[in-house]
């Protein structure tokens, strides 16, 4: 089944075209990185599956609620795509637990009781029980990042978008949250990374796109895209970073 | 007369006018926190007229003199419409709206000065923009904002001694009228200007104490 559908999406930021003709579906239960060049639009990308960049033309569809829709609940479809960012974005006000209850409370009028007991289940899987009063200013990076996915699990999403979740933090500090990606991953949620960790997309990713000045160049299977690339720009990008 | 003797005579008077000052500066400044709040989200809001608005009131009250303000309203729009109004409320409604104005921008300053990801990841969740802001933004915003709307209490708070030229009976105003009988400026203006400074450093103190709360308040979170 079909979970994201992006038709002859465009985006341009005043006379810059970031995106200039993507098409792409992703199923249910599908791994799928996006890798490329900075600069190359994947983040926008990225970014315009969950309307935070508006694309300027073309169709989005999740989970048959088509995004482009000038009628469409916008925050409402946000409910099942779940995003993390490069900069884990937490609440610096809330504490931990706070940060993860704050909109099933809110949206899914979940009590505070049922909220926190989902919380605290989800904090424990990403290894967290114990910092559920800390701060965010009180954690390591990857701990805040950890954070970040169970905030956004929170709201049981059918789709993960992650934003370059690991580009910011120290190396020593990648392969934690790199881990709980994994299991994300094999408990069969459909994601969709942008990432610079060749080493995940290929071990982990069901598919993997490479995308280079606005257009997706090449798409195919890690054993495809790493193992034997077809296309000239897709070689030499690989070159670099591999 | 020696200067004891004049101090205990002024002291009553004196005291009296500084009520008056911090009764003014404390009314204008709780109005102006609304006002401003108003302003700002006019300010910043997408609707363009209630931009429009905010920009002209914006502009006006910081493009002219208080004690203009304060005249233009006392004597010109009460003589204009025939209407009288007391000359303590005409000050609170002068001061209101200029502190308002400066505190509109200081919390529209706030509000930008709050991480651009934090409405993003807020909006990821699927909470709606009022909603974002009322429990991301704008929390995040005031601590941001207490300095300088501390600051903005002093200021007003001195303001009120312009106010004496419409003839409420403050600080300066008290002042004034002793030395207008007594003909001792030195000596009266300098306690004047004591009270003031006494006030004003009690409040510098209190938001030094806001400050360091908060600033350890932020390595806790």
């Amino acid at each position: 089944m079909v979970k994201v559908k992006a038709e002859g999406l465009q985006k341009s930021f005043g006379d810059l075209e970031v995106l200039k003709h993507i098409n792409m579906e992703v199923h249910e239960g599908e791994v799928v990185c996006l890798i490329g060049p900075s600069g190359s639009g994947k983040s926008t990308f990225l970014r315009c599956l969950n309307f935070l960049e508006e694309p300027t033309a073309g169709t989005i569809i999740v989970d048959d609620y088509n995004l482009t829709d000038k009628k469409a609940d916008i925050n409402k479809i946000r409910e099942n795509i779940g995003m993390v960012f490069q900069q884990f974005n937490l609440f610096p006000h809330l504490s931990v637990i706070d940060n993860i209850m704050l909109a099933p409370v809110d949206r899914k009028k979940m009590t505070k009781e049922e909220a926190r007991k989902k919380g605290m289940e989800l904090l424990k899987s990403v290894g967290l029980e114990e910092k559920a009063n800390a701060f965010p200013a009180q954690l390591s990076g990857g701990q805040q990042q950890r954070v970040a996915i169970a905030r956004a699990l929170a709201m049981q999403p059918d789709v993960m978008l992650f934003d370059e979740p690991t580009s910011a933090l120290d190396p020593e500090m990648v392969g934690e949250v790199l881990n709980v990606m994994k299991k994300l991953a094999e408990d069969g949620m459909t994601m969709i990374v942008v990432t610079h960790e060749m080493g995940f997309a290929r071990e982990v990713a069901d598919r993997v796109i490479f995308m280079d000045g606005g257009y997706i160049v090449e798409e195919g299977t890690p054993e495809e895209v790493f193992g034997n690339p077809q296309n000239k720009r897709t070689q030499d990008f690989l070159n670099m970073v591999l | 007369m020696n200067f004891y003797t004049l101090f205990l005579q002024s002291l009553p008077r004196l005291l009296e006018g500084l009520v008056i000052t911090l009764q003014l500066t404390i009314l204008s400044l709780l109005f102006a926190i609304i006002i401003g709040m108003i302003s700002c989200f006019f300010k910043i809001s997408r609707f363009r007229p209630l931009n429009w608005i905010a920009t002209i009131y914006l502009s006006v009250i910081r493009g002219t003199p208080l004690m203009v303000q304060a005249y233009f309203l006392y004597f010109g729009i009460t003589s204009a419409m025939g209407i009288k109004i007391d000359s303590f409320w005409a000050s609170v409604i002068v001061l209101t709206l200029n502190a308002g104005a400066y505190l509109s921008e200081i919390f529209r300053s706030g509000i930008s000065a709050v991480n651009k990801g934090q409405m993003e990841a807020a909006r990821s969740l699927g909470l709606p923009y009022h909603v974002a802001m009322a429990k991301v933004i704008i929390p995040q915003a005031i601590r941001i904002v207490i300095p300088s709307v501390v600051n903005q209490f002093i200021i007003t708070l001195k303001d009120t001694s312009i106010l004496s030229v419409i003839g409420v009976g403050e600080l300066m105003r008290q002042g004034t009228l002793i030395v207008s009988r007594t003909f001792k400026g030195f000596e009266v203006y300098a306690m004047v200007a004591i009270a003031y400074f006494i006030v004003v450093m009690i409040l510098t103190k209190i938001s030094q104490i806001i400050e360091r709360r908060l600033s350890s308040g932020k390595s806790k979170g």
